[in-house]
């Protein structure tokens, strides 16, 4: 009995050391990581992996009338495989995987890839149709750090509030929509809300305008008691919401049939949407935003593909598709001049930059309070994802 | 006579070389033949190794994880050892109840499970004819052969607005935690018939006619002969429903509304918030609460007979 005791302690002992070497040696695989950037660009790999938005690369399998992929193919020979995700943070486990050469990212994943040298950086020279691009989205502190540019600017556009028609008196304006007590008690159940901690940025915002004494000045730099506020009030919309989207199929399906009736979405999400009684707007308030940028992947092993597709998709051309496509404002005066809808970029205020200032772009909170207040630490996104977990209960 | 004592010399004469070659050529073979510890040694290595790095090794992984954190900003692993993941788990109410839930509705989709399969497997194995029973098996193997995802789906379109469960004027409970216990109770529902099934199968006829034969009611039949027979396929089939819901965290995302479960926590910990030590410590929960269920289970002796 003790013998095999023993003998069962030893074998304890034995796995442990054994799972223990096997973990770290899973976890040194971080030699081939590159984060310089390159000089030049070499002849293409023939092939090109791309992790981006729905509706970002398109090659004409979700509608033949959508495709700018192909083009790119015929000309460079790069074949693409991509592959879409839901939320940033789902992003940055696949582009870990170091599976992906070119990553479209919003602000609130560029400066994670970068922090954690899944990043390399991009020789703009290299990118001939960057010249075009206008001048405030370059070199943002979203694509940019310690003055080296890790990514080329691919579109900009807000989270805006969807509704069907059949469920208001009035078309909405405001985010109260979805926030306000009384409003949201008259769609109890059918409330939907954007599932990643980022959403809490969307509360802060409302708070920021309908509450000045909270002293918001930033909805991604909540100190603690602002943060709880944010909180409170997402608790209480949490009563009345019927279910929370990443999805953004699951949203299309649940507006389709009404099993959803208001809440915050994407222009690419309406335009999927056949049910005539479903609208957008952009409330009064403002809006959250995303501000995409390509970055390259330090693990790139297709990098001169990956270039050629960060060029291609500047391009006046691919560039005006894309973002018409998806719903958002293109990245340069050329690409607004080959939109098919002539006012699309008045509608969607393409290179006003005052517009643009309205727009809350997706960062990555910090302790270092983005807003510049020093008197206070802010909260990180550690403690948001935490917080958001407490807020679905 | 003659015949049988010339075979033995024309055996003799053509092969002689097989009595001789065989322990000459396989040494192999008379070592293992008298070393028994080696010969199942080599024999169970190969299923051992396997159960030992899919099984123990996965777990013991998952152990050392749970004690490790996260730095938030570049969500790189710090491999410092620490029990905070277990405080937080601890501390935080949302855990608690998000545990419990999950309890919840595992224990609500073997209920039903178990009693929906109950008069399904009695009639299939002691009243249906042979013909039917065939049919009636297949017909319950059938769903297993499509995809789960297009299953929970489906449901998703049945309890929508304006949906079928509407349409059929039963009415929808809405998307939700009962949704979830609907669609997970169909789901796993073949896998607690085919165990009570196989049980009842085995209660041999005589039993249930000498019974008969003594006077004994209906309702003392089933509980003095039946039940005792039954609670191994019962018990067996309980547990596949339980562990199944339990790790689930497809359909609570598809049917479940604003609802979360622990496969949820676990997946948003993973996939989202790229916290794999607390992912880790997470899913250490339904570990221990199935085996937890599993003792208590062994402690009746309902396993013995298995």
């Amino acid at each position: 009995m003790k013998n095999t005791l023993r003998r069962g302690r030893v074998a304890t002992a034995c796995l442990t050391l054994l799972s223990v070497s096997v973990l770290s040696a899973c976890g040194s695989g971080d030699d081939d990581k590159k984060t310089e950037a390159v000089e030049k660009v070499g002849k293409a790999e023939g092939q090109v992996s791309i992790l981006a938005w729905p509706g970002y690369v398109e090659d004409g399998s979700n509608d033949p009338a959508v495709d700018w992929v192909s083009a790119f193919e015929k000309d460079t020979g790069c074949e693409v495989t991509s592959k879409v995700y839901g939320t940033s943070d789902e992003a940055l486990n696949l582009a870990k995987s170091g599976e992906y050469d070119v990553i479209a990212a919003s602000g609130d994943l560029s400066l994670r890839l970068i922090a954690s040298d899944e990043a390399q950086a991009i020789n703009t020279d290299l990118v001939p149709n960057y010249e075009n691009v206008y001048d405030f989205l370059k070199d943002t502190e979203w694509n940019s750090a310690d003055g080296k540019n890790y990514g080329v600017p691919h579109g900009y556009g807000a989270n805006l509030l969807m509704f069907n028609k059949k469920n208001f008196a009035e078309a909405p304006t405001s985010w109260g929509a979805v926030f306000d007590k009384e409003q949201l008690a008259a769609n109890k159940g059918k409330v939907t809300a954007y599932d990643s901690p980022i959403y809490i940025a969307d509360a802060a915002l409302y708070l920021m305008k309908t509450q000045p004494d909270l002293g918001i000045e930033n909805p991604y730099a909540l100190d603690e008691d602002q943060l709880d506020a944010a909180v409170a009030l997402l608790k209480e919309q949490r009563q009345y919401v019927g279910e929370y989207w990443s999805d953004y199929l699951k949203e299309v399906q649940a507006f389709e049939t009404g099993d959803s009736v208001v809440g915050t979405t994407w222009q690419v999400i309406k335009n999927s949407i056949e049910n005539p009684d479903v609208d957008v707007t952009l409330p009064t308030e403002g809006a959250t935003a995303w501000n995409d940028t390509w970055m390259l992947s330090s693990q790139a092993k297709n990098p001169n593909c990956a270039y050629k597709w960060m060029d291609y998709i500047l391009s006046p051309e691919a560039n005006a598709q894309a973002t018409e496509y998806f719903g958002e404002a293109p990245n340069s005066p050329e690409a607004c001049a080959q939109t098919t809808d002539p006012k699309h970029c008045e509608t969607f205020h393409a290179g006003d930059e005052e517009y643009a200032k309205q727009l809350w772009f997706w960062r990555t909170p910090i302790e270092k309070c983005l807003d510049g207040r020093t008197d206070v630490q802010c909260t990180n996104y550690a403690q948001w994802t935490e917080a958001w977990t407490e807020i679905k209960g | 006579m003659s015949v049988t004592s010339r075979a033995p010399d024309a055996r003799n004469d053509q092969a002689p070389a097989p009595a001789l070659r065989g322990p000459v050529a396989r040494p192999g073979s008379r070592l293992l033949h008298r070393m028994v510890w080696l010969r199942l040694s080599l024999l169970l290595s190969a299923p051992l190794a396997w159960m030992l790095l899919v099984y123990v090794v996965a777990l013991v992984a998952l152990l050392i994880t749970s004690l490790w954190s996260v730095d938030s900003l570049s969500s790189e692993i710090d491999r410092s050892w620490t029990l905070e993941n277990f405080r937080t788990l601890l501390e935080n109410e949302v855990y608690r109840n998000v545990a419990l839930r999950t309890v919840g509705v595992a224990v609500a989709v073997t209920v039903i499970d178990v009693a929906i399969a109950l008069p399904i497997a009695f009639y299939m194995a002691k009243v249906a004819s042979p013909r039917a029973r065939r049919m009636l098996v297949v017909a319950v193997l059938t769903p297993l052969w499509a995809s789960y995802l297009v299953k929970v789906f489906s449901w998703r379109v049945v309890l929508s607005e304006g949906g079928l469960a509407e349409w059929s004027g039963l009415g929808s409970p809405g998307y939700g935690l009962t949704a979830v216990v609907i669609t997970q109770a169909y789901i796993w529902l073949p896998y607690v018939i085919l165990p009570i099934f196989a049980a009842l199968e085995r209660v041999p006829d005589s039993l249930l006619e000498a019974a008969g034969d003594l006077g004994a009611p209906t309702g003392m039949v089933l509980r003095s002969i039946v039940m005792p027979l039954l609670v191994p396929g019962i018990v067996a089939g309980a547990i596949f429903s339980f562990s199944l819901t339990m790790g689930d965290y497809i359909t609570v995302n598809i049917v479940g509304g604003a609802n979360q479960m622990l496969g949820n926590l676990i997946f948003i910990n993973a996939g989202a918030a790229n916290n794999l030590p607390l992912a880790a410590a997470i899913a250490m929960i339904p570990i221990a609460v199935m085996v937890v269920l599993l003792t208590a289970i062994r402690r009746t002796g309902a396993l013995e007979n298995m």
